[in-house]
């Protein structure tokens, strides 16, 4: 049916990317009004204490100040800041602004002002009285820890996820499959090791921000760079205690999320300003308090215990992870699930695994959404193991992978009974192999200069959408014409969907993709979606652009045959014209969008809606190869490979600048990006001063090539490829040290300072010996 | 006080205080290309031009713009375009944030450097942070955009 060009499959430059390098005001900053409010945050310099007096009087004198809100301003039912589907895992556990203050950073008070002057001076006026109190700092000892970091008895939890405040536990659980125990046992070889996970910052390039006005009904409306704007309606119409009815959510462009932005970070904050006041109102975090109170990554502790047989096929797994989830427990209950279900399932053959967690409170920053949603921190820890394995084998680890990985068609276990339906991890292994020339350089080479040069490798997988969870919708109107509008929940944050979905669209239509407009991201406007995390815009909304396309086409075909004086099953639709079977009555796309504007009863209007019960996972395989000083092990990056699976690339391009991203940000995660912090709780790497993001010096090489499936559940064969890509850089980057140095590095990030001391421990022990 | 500067090739004047930074002073004029993504001179978002020469907004007084020069991607608008068409061919815009700051950059390289290596690139526009792309597709299309009058 289709005479156009295909764009499925085709690297198109998105919708937006002339207004966004050419500077364009189209930002949450740039296009709130000139005479919004500035809001700022009070926060607390202690880890715990409580709040015993709070005078505002002298802040509220200086000129300019219009309010200043302390905990007696605000709603006392507790919500969560965690963009997640009601109800959310996460429990609630916060109110918009507390007495208690449970980690350096958290609110005591918000001001709002004309100038962002006098709220500078204001916020150095309130004079707070605080009872100090001991906090709990390091999340080992957290569980049944004494001091309780929520006390309280308004503390709850929605769902059953092990929670359980009087312990300082965000959830917990135990899941066995066979005898782990008696397997283990009796193997031939086990590797029972810890490794460590810091709490990585996201650090998108545009920090949280967010205006909030009144319309013209008294209504709320909340502009954020978001990536969940129907979960942002819920959340800002909980913490004012407010009807949902109240609120509207818009996101404009979005200057980067990955994650950070699916928790409600800044929003509530100028909503409570503008619902108090009237006035419209406007919080732009700073560098600095994106750093020290926002939504990184949960610092997690995985130990792995590994067994294999004589000849290194896996027999048994057990993985138990420790998540600090800080302060509160946004995103902490389902995350460490996914430390265990994805990367369990990278391999076939254990016969048994056990997969127990606890996730624990602490006094530090609560933890969120961070690309690889803990998938990460499992990844680490299983694919570390097993280069261990492999070591312990004297195997080459690429064929102890080889023995024992997932293929197509393998039912998964340990994630929820799927299938792989749709799986080339093993062509992934075997064209990364040949990329990275492995054979040749593994596992290591001395260049003869001082240096070493040295490979490793791991594999990754993660979801793409959460099964029998996420609703993904699309709207699809025909204008006049004949041009689309398409209207989305998903929101683009840069990674294109909004040019994606429409490729989809154009395909199912028949039509230019420029015959197509698309609409994101209002709520008052758009069909609901849950929001672009957990890998499923692509995968999810993508079907739902599929059914919105095709129940299009059958209402042009009615309509068309109407006009026509047929039936719908006497014509077909060509994307262009609507034709007779038999015989050459037609009519244009254009006529019918035209017509359907003068006395016309049934609207040329759809949405659909779409829920999977499956996740399929994307699959992938990466390579390290490193040069390292043998007298300072410093080293650098030089080469990374990576080959992906995910299904049918929509956008290659995309997809690809998708892969390189992910991995510059795991690049950063596996050799620079710390979190660490002094004996009160203060964070260190407060600033791009101390936080290393790689710059492009650091990154080498990065090749990534395509390993095609097919994912019949998809769109056009499509999984997810947002989130898997993160994973492999620390594994494969310690693995490559490893074989260079001798030693294993167990805690991120692999500093040079960390090999050398490891190194020099070694040889002591054996000089004792 | 008061200052009178340059921008984007029109006079104009300004009533600032002595601690403003330029990056504010340029954002209240209405360049909204201007982008502040720290605090600490780290991430070359909000790189202008200042007597030609790029230099960070957020680490220079508003103060000292008085009498001189000051371009940003507002004045470059059709050199934006160019090359930001091929960072979108490439896809390398993403969430386009940071592309303004590079394109300054990348502008500023191509009147100092005549045909720069890979290796000079990379060092010219190392204070770029970028956190979507992971320098590559940015890389590709820099070159390619250097390479487009060579290629004819």
């Amino acid at each position: 049916m289709n005479k156009h060009r295909t764009y499925v499959g085709s690297s198109v430059p998105k919708k937006d990317s002339m207004a966004l390098v050419t500077g364009k005001p189209v930002y949450t900053d740039d296009i709130a009004p000139k005479d919004c409010l500035v809001v700022k945050l009070l926060r607390s310099p202690h880890a715990h204490a409580l709040i015993e007096d709070i005078d505002i009087s002298r802040a509220m004198a200086v000129p300019g100040i219009e309010t200043v809100l302390t905990w007696k301003d605000v709603s006392p039912k507790r919500f969560t800041m965690a963009g997640q589907t009601y109800p959310e895992p996460s429990p609630y556990d916060r109110l918009l602004l507390d007495r208690r203050m449970r980690f350096v950073g958290d609110v005591a008070a918000i001001v709002a002002g004309e100038t962002e002057e006098a709220v500078d001076r204001a916020l150095r006026a309130i004079k707070i009285k605080y009872q100090v109190l001991e906090p709990v700092l390091d999340f080992r000892t957290a569980k049944d820890n004494e001091i309780l970091v929520h006390p309280e008895d308004s503390w709850r939890s929605l769902c059953p996820v092990g929670a359980d405040n009087k312990r300082n536990l965000c959830a917990s659980a135990d899941d066995v499959h066979g005898d782990v125990e008696g397997i283990l046992a009796s193997c031939a070889h086990v590797v029972e090791q810890t490794y460590h996970v810091k709490a990585n910052q996201q650090a998108m390039m545009e920090t949280f921000r967010t205006f909030a006005t009144l319309d013209p009904y008294g209504r709320l409306v909340v502009t954020s760079s978001t990536q969940v704007p129907f979960h942002v309606r819920r959340i800002v119409a909980h913490a004012l205690d407010i009807p949902k009815s109240q609120v509207r959510v818009i996101k404009p462009r979005i200057g980067g999320g990955f994650g950070a932005k699916q928790t409600v970070v800044s929003e509530v904050y100028p909503a409570l300003v503008t619902w108090k006041t009237g006035k419209a109102s406007k919080l732009v975090f700073s560098r600095y308090e994106s750093q020290i109170a926002s939504s990184p990554r949960h610092e997690m502790e995985v130990t792995v215990r590994l067994g294999a047989d004589e000849n290194g096929i896996f027999q048994a797994i057990d993985l138990y992870t420790l998540s600090n989830t800080g302060a509160f427990g946004e995103h902490g209950p389902t995350t460490v699930g996914l430390s265990g279900h994805k990367s369990i399932p990278l391999y076939s053959t254990p016969k048994a695994f056990r997969f127990h967690y606890d996730v624990v409170y602490t006094n530090t920053m609560s933890a969120g959404a961070y690309r690889g949603y803990g998938a990460t921190q499992g990844i680490f820890a299983l694919e570390s193991a097993v280069n261990e394995m492999a070591r312990k084998l004297d195997m080459d680890p690429v064929r102890l992978r080889e023995l024992n990985m997932v293929h197509e068609g393998d039912v998964m276990p340990a994630y929820y009974g799927e299938t792989a339906n749709s799986c080339a991890l093993d062509r992934c292994m075997a064209r990364a192999k040949e990329l990275m020339k492995w054979d040749e350089k593994f596992p290591c080479r001395d260049m003869g200069n001082g240096k070493v040069r040295s490979v490793g490798v791991a594999m990754s997988m993660q979801g793409s959408a959460i099964s029998g969870v996420d609703v993904a919708g699309v709207t699809l109107k025909l204008n006049d014409d004949g041009f689309y509008s398409m209207v989305i929940g998903a929101a683009d944050m840069g990674t294109g969907c909004d040019t994606t979905l429409a490729q989809i669209a154009a395909d199912c239509l028949g039509c230019d993709l420029d015959n197509i407009v698309t609409h994101g991201v209002d709520t008052d406007v758009a069909p609901y979606d849950s929001g672009s995390y957990a890998s499923s815009t692509a995968y999810l909304t993508g079907m739902a652009a599929v059914k919105a396309s095709q129940s299009m086409v059958a209402k042009i075909k009615e309509k068309g045959a109407e006009y026509l004086g047929l039936t719908a099953d006497e014509v077909e639709f060509d994307g262009e014209q609507v034709y007779s079977l038999e015989g050459d009555a037609s009519i244009s796309l254009k006529d019918i969008g035209n017509k359907v504007m003068c006395s016309n009863g049934k609207a040329l209007e759809v949405t659909e809606a779409h829920s999977s019960p499956v996740s399929p996972p994307p699959f992938m395989v990466g390579m390290a190869e490193i040069e390292m000083d043998k007298e300072t092990c410093a080293y650098e990056l030089i080469n990374y490979v990576a080959v992906v699976d995910c299904g049918t690339p929509i956008n290659p391009s995309l997809v690809r600048v998708q892969t390189e991203g992910g991995l510059g940000q795991g690049i950063g995660m596996a050799m620079f990006e710390d979190v660490t912090r002094s004996e009160r709780g203060r964070v260190y790497e407060n600033s791009f001063m101390q936080y290393k993001l790689p710059s492009r010096m650091d990154v080498g090489r990065i090749q990534v090539e395509f390993e095609q499936s097919y994912e019949p559940t998809g769109p056009f064969g499509v999984k997810s490829i947002g989130e898997v890509v993160i994973n492999t850089p620390s594994p494969a980057i310690a693995g490559a040290v490893a074989n260079a140095a001798g030693v294993q590095i167990r805690e991120l990030p692999i500093t040079p300072e960390k090999i050398f001391r490891e190194l020099h421990e070694q040889r002591n022990k054996q000089r004792q010996k | 006080m008061k200052i009178q500067m340059t921008l984007n090739g029109k006079l104009t004047t300004a009533v600032i205080e002595p601690d403003m930074l330029l990056l504010d002073l340029l954002r209240e004029k209405g360049c909204y290309s201007v982008k502040r993504g720290c605090e600490t001179s780290n991430c070359g978002l909000c790189t202008v031009w200042m007597n030609g020469k790029p230099v960070l907004s957020c680490s220079v007084l508003a103060a000292r713009a008085d009498g001189a020069e000051i371009t940003t991607l507002e004045g470059l608008q059709e050199e934006a375009a160019e090359v930001g068409a091929f960072l979108a061919a490439e896809g390398a815009d993403q969430c386009g944030f940071c592309s303004p700051g590079l394109i300054m950059n990348v502008l500023a390289m191509e009147r100092e450097l005549s045909d720069p290596s890979y290796e000079e690139i990379l060092e010219y526009l190392s204070e770029n942070l970028c956190r979507c792309t992971g320098y590559m597709s940015q890389m590709r299309a820099i070159e390619a955009y250097l390479n487009r009058k060579k290629e004819g």
